[in-house]
Formats: C-alpha cells, structure tokens, sequence
C-alpha cells in the first residue's frame, strides 16, 4: 500500500508550485484507447463496468480489434494500457496489493512463478475447455498444479535458412550443418546471437541435444526442482560451445541485432532464430525456410517453448468480468483465430493452429512441437544469468577449463535455489 | 514586519504617508495581508488554486485510506494558508516551497528508504499478511479430480445468495450455509436450472453487480466438507472444489487438510510448518537489522565484496583526478586570451557534457564491440582489442569514457574559478618577477582550489555512485568466474547492490535498501572528511 505514496506525494508537491493538478492518480501508461460506444447484441445481457488491461507495444494494435468485439458483445468496456513489456511484470507485482493494479495483463507464461509467489494472480479454470489448447501451452501456465494464466499464442526458436544461399538442407547433425553453411561462403556458416551476457535461451536447442535439460522433467513433461543440467552430459555440451567458440561460429560479439543485420545482409545462410525476427525478414522480400534445429549431441534439439497468455489480477475488482473475458471469450476459436492472423504467432488452441497455412509458422510448430516450456519459477531469473555468463566465458576462452567452469556453474545455480526456498 | 510596525510605519523611518495611500511596492511596511493590490488579487489566485489541487488530494487520499497522505496535505494546505496571508510570516513565504520539496522528494524518500531497510519487502512478501492469508487459501483451493462442470444458475432469495445446479435430472439449490438440496416444483431447462420457487433466478448482469459476493460464494456439495463445495469465477460454471488449507486467526495457524501439517505464522512473515517449510506468498513484516546484519555474514557477498570495494574507490579517485586534470589543462590554455576562437573551442568541449550519460554509455558500448565496433573496425583498421571485455581493458574503458563524459565539467568550474581570480593578484606577481609556471603554482592553483575542492568532493560522491555508467557500458561484465554471484570486474558497490538485490531474480527491496543506508554512510564519512579538508584550503 505504501508503494503509492511517493508518487502520490510527488504529484501533490508538484501541484503546489505548479497550482494546478492534473494528476489523475493512476500512474499508468501512456496510451489508452476505449473501444466505441456499447453495442449489446440481443442475446448477450447489457452489462456495465470497464476491465482495465495492461498490454506492451507490440500486442496493442493486436488487441484492440479483439476488445472492440467483447464490448460488442458484452457491453463491458475494456481499457487498454500500454506498457512496456518489462514494466508490466514489475508494475503488475508492486501495484496489485494497492489496489490499483489492472484487472488483466497479457504476459508471458514464465512470469507466473513470480506472481504466484507474491500472491497478485488469480487461478483460472478452464475446466474441459483446457483439453482443447497445446499441452505445452496449459503447462506453461501451471504452477504448483494450479492453472494461472488463459494461453493465446506459441513462440519458440528454429533453424532459418536463406534459401538464396543455401538452397537444401542435408545436414543431419550441427556439424555437418556448420560444414555446409561454410560452404557456402559467406561470413558466417550458422549465426546463434549470444552478446556480452550470453543468450541461453538461443543455445538451448543445441543443450538439450546432449540430454542436459535446465531442470530434470518427470514423466508428464513438468519440470522437477532437480537441475537436469550437471553431469557427464553438461560437460560433454561445456566442451562442445568452447569448441564452436574455437572455431568463431559463436562469439560474445554477435548479439540480437548484429546476427540479424548479419542475416539479412546475406552473410550467413542459417540463423538460430524465432518469429520475431522471422516476419521482418519476410516483410523484406527474403526467401526462407524453418527448419528444426539439427542435433549436435545425439539427442534431438528441443527448444524452449514460450507461451502469451492473459494473468487476472488476485485483488481485481471485476473478477466476473475479468473471467468472463479471460476463460469465456479469448479461449474461444474465433478470437484465437483472430490474435494469430493479427499477431502472427502461432495460436494455443488446437482448433486455430490447425488452421495456420504460413510455412514459416508451419515450420517453427514442428520444430518445437517437442519442446518443453520455459521453467517459470522465480529463481529463473538467476538461472539465466549464471548460465549465459558461464556460456560467453567458455566460448571466448576466458574459462580455460569448460567441464570445471560448468560444474562450478551448476553448483552456484543449486545454491541460488536453495537460497531462495529459504 | 511586526504587527505594530504596519500600524505605525513612521517607527520604521519612513516619511509619513497621509492616510489611504498604499506603498507602491508594498515592501514598504504594510503587509501584503493589507495590501489589497493587484498583487494581492494575483496571490489570492494562486493560493486559491493550490488549495483547490491540495483539497482534492485530500479527497482522493481519504477516499483510497491513505491516511498518511491525507495529514501531510492537511498540514501543508494550514501552512501555506497561513504562511501567504499572515502578516508575520515573511521568510516563510520564501522557505515553504523549499520546504514542501525537501520534505517530499530528499525527507520522505529518505526516511521511506530507511523504513524499508528494516522490513523484508521483496519478492514473496509483496503485501500485507491478510492478502497472504487470502492468496493461499485460494492457491490451495483444488477442483477435485474427475468431478462435473455444472453449468450454474444463480438465485436470490431476500438478499442470500445461492447457486441452482441440475444434478441426474433434479435441480438443487445451496447456499453458504446450507448444502446443496433438491427444491419440489423447480424447472430445468436441458442442463441448466430454470426456474426455483421460492427464489429469483439472477441475470448475468445483476450478477455482475455482485460480482466480489459471486466469487466468495462456496456452496458445499453435501453435508460432508470433505465433498467439497461448489464455486464459480465466471459466474456461469460450477466447479467442485475442496480447499486443502484452512486458516484459524485464533490459532494464527494455516492447516493443510490433506496431509494435517500445521503452519504457524512467524516473525518472518511466513507460515512456517515444524520441519520449516514455508508457505508461499508470504507478507511484510519488520525484520530489524537483519538485512543489515545479513550484508557481513553472507557469504555469498562477502567473496568478492573487498575486490568491488578496491575497485570502487579506484574508480571514484581515478575519475575525479583525470577529469579534474583534463579539465584544469584545457581551462588554463583555453583562458588564454591568446588564443582565437577561444568561445568556440569552448562550446565543442562542453558538447559531451550535453549528451544524457546513460545514452552516451551505450553509444560508447557499441564503438567498443571487439568485432563491429567503431574503435576496432574504424580507428585501428579490424584489430580485435577486447575493449569490453578483459579484465584490464574494461576498467581502463570505463575510465576513458568516464573521462570523456566528466571533463566538460571540470572545465566549466575551473573556467569559471579562473576568471574569478583578480586580474590585479596576477599582474602583481608579474611585477615581482615570478615565472609563469610559478605563478600557476603558487597564486592561481590555490586561489582554484579554494572554490573547486568541495566540487571535487562532491564529484567523488557522485562516481562512487555512478551506476547508470557502469550499468549501461559494462553492465558490471566481464563477470568473475566461478562465484556464487553475478558480478564482475567493473562492478561498484551500487551496481553489485543491484545485482545482488534485483537480478538474482528475486527482488529484495529490504535488502537492498539496507545496503544502499551502508553505502550511504561510506560516501558521507568521506565526504565529510573531504570538506573538512577543503576548508583547511581556504586558510591559505
């Protein structure tokens, strides 16, 4: 409750001087669009009230069509806030327990640990509509056995190829694609982006293909509390990264932006890439194909899955509502059905994706179709730095000793979680 | 200013003025209280609209219980009434907007700071026990395995709420206290409950008007609690569920139904059961000087605490003396009247100054990239020079840029210093004869000094804490090898607090405000030391 004093006391200091308020006391965005007047159809109850939602730049415009139709429908208007995607996940925890939180956010499914952990998102039930979406997709949202979040789209990273380059793909292991894309005589043979922090997410693929998962996975696919990452297996894929890095497929320099300015330049025929970057290229002209990653340990390549979804605020004042729009109408296949020809994701629902024609699309569903979600428990966000770091000093060099570096890796990321259930 | 001074002004020595005409200034020795001029009609509007802004905070304050800021602005809204239209107040009048501003942005962050130092607020104890007790209770609230969705009607009897749901064929009504039974004479229309005598069938929109009661609403399946109870979050399905945990305020004690595993509250802000497993979320509570406490005995911290505390205070000196240096050497040739085109000169060396640090960092991060930056690619013709990325190279970077960024200002103050040194003193010593290096020595540096020494201190405090250059540029990298947490070689005390506090995932606002008071403390003692040296100067 406390966290609202010093913006509120700032605004009323500044009106003093200023001699006039124009605070309106909700320190949210920037951005808000109502939908247009109410339209009940016949058949659905007029109802009153206003959701707030709070959506980051790049969903906006995804949105708004979609909350126009709830309106419609409803009668129920939905504010729309735009935030940038970090804020929303830090605002959403300090703000709830004020009281002045949103009703609905749309997020990301590996926030869930985090909110469930500080009590500011309420469980949903999907009840038998659950058996309709990805199975990747309910689990994502799962936490603890309780579902916490309505799933709208899948992400996930794959192999791009510029077919203008490299016309055919016959590699059956990461070697083999590495020798190939060398081959064609560019820069660069694959471009993985790492940067200065390193990129574990990118690398992923490539770890589990030496059946080194971050967290061991029980029978059903969830992830146990037990680090899945150490042991002959991590070693053997600590040693391989050094060996890339020796060889300059992967370096520290090459982050996000530069491996796609490298890629579209034409100087790399394969990027290990996701959608995001993948409608850019399209929208520039570029001829590519997804692809599954090739395996470089034995194992197959499994990317990590990430899923967007809608969180309802615990304390919202609307709960009905706010379900109503979450479990009742997003879930629906139209709406999904809508947020992918607008988005460009791949939808939850299995109904919806059946109906996606895009190869690209097509081809980043297959290559994740076996992955596993992002582990979403709050100590992630050590995990991802222990391990990017450890990732970019073994393939610069600076950790002579990869096995020894890795192990002393895991044994710090076993210590942040025990730390931490403290 | 006093009240007899405006009755009789000739006390003051002022000529007699006859009766009714007003000072032209009112500085005079009426009180602007008196002085119902176009001033007065000016400073009524003003104060009437300050008044207006504080009185609807007030409003929205007290709507939304935020006492606090209810009694502050109440306060406030006395003291500028009374500060502007009473007769006696004339340094307030002057003082109060300070005053108001340093209550509001160094007082109360400060002392809020200090509160939190001594609680555990973070991640996992975001908010107050009640809101803890209620998230548990509903995380913990499972739909039992393989039971019906029951499509729901919701009724009303004289204010009580009840669900109506069509089991094998027959439509039961329950509510809070009563268990789900069939009612005679009810209709069902397919799966769903019609009508129920006796009770008003609710439409989705007057169930929406009651949403928060809706969503509370358990309704047990039968007779048994270990059945279960109906609840709904849409308002038109009914799920079984059955609670596994059930607090007991008496008690302060949480019991998990399933297993019989009691957790009781502790002073940490947890339900903790006997072997110490801790329910999540917890809530905020008091924890005294633990997180203070915490920053000595944890070892995690301590291992590479003394290499960041060497480095710190390396950077904060380094800074200020090559800035200053920098700065000084440009002043002193620049303040040549020799030179032409010296305000030109001048107006570039200050351009660096004008860029936002933090941007300015990231510009610089990416002409030190080792394989695309401008430095390597550009300046040194496709050398590979880790910039960023050695151990050595890093910090030198950090300072270089720091340079670059910092001697702007040192150059501005010393200019300034330099011109305000008196012609006369400088031509003296030329007559007696002293070389111009000595009377850079002896007359112009300790004349600068006397007015940029504290400068200097102060410069030292600001690099101490100069997180946004380190954050932005390095981002603390490259990071030690091996330890148990995050941190590298360009890392301060402030952006180790961040990363210890922030990017471990957790968030620890407890914690890290604890550390930031010990940094604070740090940066006054030397500062303070520092400015009780600067004075020693001044005695020259």
């Amino acid at each position: 409750m406390r966290r609202s004093i010093p913006v509120v006391a700032a605004a009323l200091g500044l009106a003093l001087t200023m001699t006039a308020c124009s605070s309106g006391g909700s320190s949210t965005g920037d951005q808000t669009s109502a939908p247009p007047s109410e339209a009940p159809t016949s058949a659905a109850p007029t109802l009153s009230g206003t959701l707030t939602m709070w959506v980051d730049e790049t969903r906006i415009d995804v949105m708004k069509p979609i909350v126009q139709e709830f309106t419609a429908q409803t009668g129920v208007k939905v504010d729309l806030v735009q935030k940038v995607s970090g804020d929303i996940r830090t605002d959403f925890v300090k703000q709830v327990p004020t009281g002045q939180g949103p009703d609905v956010i749309i997020g990301a499914h590996d926030w869930t640990g985090e909110f469930v952990n500080n009590g500011v998102v309420a469980p949903i039930e999907l009840g038998d509509k659950a058996d309709g979406f990805a199975t990747s997709a309910i689990q994502a949202f799962t936490y603890d056995g309780k579902l916490y979040g309505a799933p709208y789209a899948i992400e996930n990273i794959a192999l791009v190829r510029n077919n203008k380059l490299q016309p055919e793909t016959t590699a059956k292991t990461f070697d083999d694609l590495v020798t190939e894309g060398k081959k064609a005589g560019k820069k660069y043979s694959v471009l993985i982006q790492q940067g200065d922090q390193g990129d574990a997410y990118h690398l992923y693929p490539l770890q589990t293909s030496f059946d080194a998962p971050i967290f061991k996975q029980s029978g059903d696919g969830s992830y146990t509390n037990e680090l899945g990452l150490g042991g002959a297996n991590g070693d053997k894929f600590a040693k391989y990264i050094a060996k890339l890095g020796k060889e300059k497929v992967l370096s520290a320099s090459i982050g996000g932006d530069q491996a796609k300015a490298a890629f579209e330049k034409g100087d790399s025929p394969y990027i290990v890439t996701g959608p995001w970057y993948t409608t850019e290229f399209t929208q520039k002209g570029m001829d590519i194909s997804v692809l599954p990653v090739p395996s470089a340990g034995g194992s197959e390549a499994k990317p990590f899955v990430g899923v967007q979804g809608a969180f309802i605020s615990s304390k919202s004042k609307n709960p009905l509502l706010a379900q109503a729009f979450v479990t009742s109408f997003l879930t629906t296949e139209k709406v999904q059905t809508e947020l992918y020809k607008a988005g460009g994701r791949l939808p939850a629902l299995k109904a919806s994706a059946e109906q996606v024609d895009d190869p690209v699309l097509k081809g980043f569903n297959e290559a994740g179709a076996t992955g596993a979600p992002m582990p979403s428990i709050p100590e992630m966000g050590a995990m991802w730095a222990f391990w990017g770091t450890t990732q970019v000093q073994i393939i610069s060099g600076q950790a002579k000793d990869p096995a020894a570096a890795w192990t002393k890796m895991v044994k710090n990321m076993q210590d942040a979680i025990d730390k931490a259930g403290k | 200013m006093s009240h007899q001074q405006t009755i009789t002004p000739e006390d003051e020595g002022t000529p007699p003025r006859p009766p009714g005409e007003r000072p032209r200034n009112g500085t005079g020795g009426v009180s602007h209280a008196r002085d119902f001029g176009r001033g007065f009609w000016v400073k009524l509007v003003l104060v009437a609209l300050i008044d207006a802004g504080a009185v609807y905070g007030i409003l929205s304050a007290v709507s939304v219980s935020q006492w606090a800021i209810a009694g502050f602005l109440v306060l406030a809204l006395v003291l500028v009434n009374w500060a502007y239209f009473s007769k006696r107040a004339l340094p307030a009048k002057y003082l109060l907007p300070g005053l108001v501003f340093l209550f509001v942005y160094v007082i109360f962050s400060a002392c809020y700071t200090a509160f939190i130092a001594f609680t555990n607020y973070g991640d996992g104890h975001n908010s107050t026990k009640s809101d803890a007790v209620q998230a548990i209770l509903i995380q913990n609230e499972q739909r039992v395995e393989g039971s019906a969705a029951y499509p729901l009607t919701i009724v009303s009897q004289g204010g009580t709420l009840g669900f109506a749901v069509v089991q094998d064929g027959t439509v039961e009504v329950g509510t809070q206290d009563d268990p789900l039974a069939p009612v005679t004479g009810a209709t069902a229309d397919g799966d769903k409950a019609a009508t129920v005598p006796g009770w008003d069938v609710l439409g989705f929109a007057q169930i929406a008007q009651e949403q928060d009661a809706v969503v509370n609403l358990r309704v047990p399946v039968s007779d048994d609690a270990a059945d279960g109870s109906l609840r709904t979050s849409d308002g038109l399905t009914a799920y079984v569920y059955q609670s596994t945990m059930t607090y007991d305020p008496a008690t302060d004690t949480m019991t998990d139904s399933a297993t019989g595993t009691v957790y009781t509250a502790d002073d940490h802000g947890n339900f903790r059961s006997a072997d110490g497993t801790a329910l999540t979320p917890g809530w905020r509570v008091t924890v005294g000087f633990e997180n203070f406490t915490r920053a000595f005995t944890d070892s995690r911290i301590s291992g590479p605490f003394l290499q960041i505390l060497v480095w710190t205070f390396a950077f904060a000196f380094l800074s200020v003396l090559t800035t200053f240096a920098l700065g000084l050497f440009l002043a002193v040739v620049f303040n040549d009247p020799r030179i032409r085109g010296r305000k030109v000169y001048r107006a570039l060396l200050i351009l660096p100054y004008a860029f936002p640090g933090f941007l300015a960092a990231l510009v610089w991060k990416g002409m030190l990239n080792v394989d695309f930056g401008f430095v390597n690619q550009t300046l040194l013709h496709g050398a590979s020079i880790p910039w960023l990325t050695d151990p050595w190279l890093a910090k030198l970077s950090v300072l270089m840029v720091n340079l670059w960024l910092g001697f702007p200002y040192m150059f501005l103050v010393c200019t300034g210093a330099l011109q305000s040194i008196p012609g006369d003193v400088l031509e003296s010593a030329k007559m007696d004869g002293a070389s111009p290096v000595r009377v850079q020595r002896s007359i112009v540096f300790p004349l600068l000094m006397v007015s940029v020494a504290p400068l200097l201190v102060s410069s030292f405090a600001f690099n101490f804490n100069n997180f946004s250059l380190i954050y932005m540029l390095t981002g603390g990298g490259p990071d030690f090898q091996g330890t148990p947490i995050i941190v590298g070689h360009t890392d301060i005390l402030i952006s180790m607090v961040y990363s210890v506090a922030f990017e471990s995932g957790v968030k620890q606002y407890g914690f890290a405000s604890a550390l930031s008071i010990l940094i604070f403390v740090i940066v006054g003692v030397i500062s303070w030391w520092g400015f009780r040296r600067t004075r020693r100067l001044e005695e020259l």
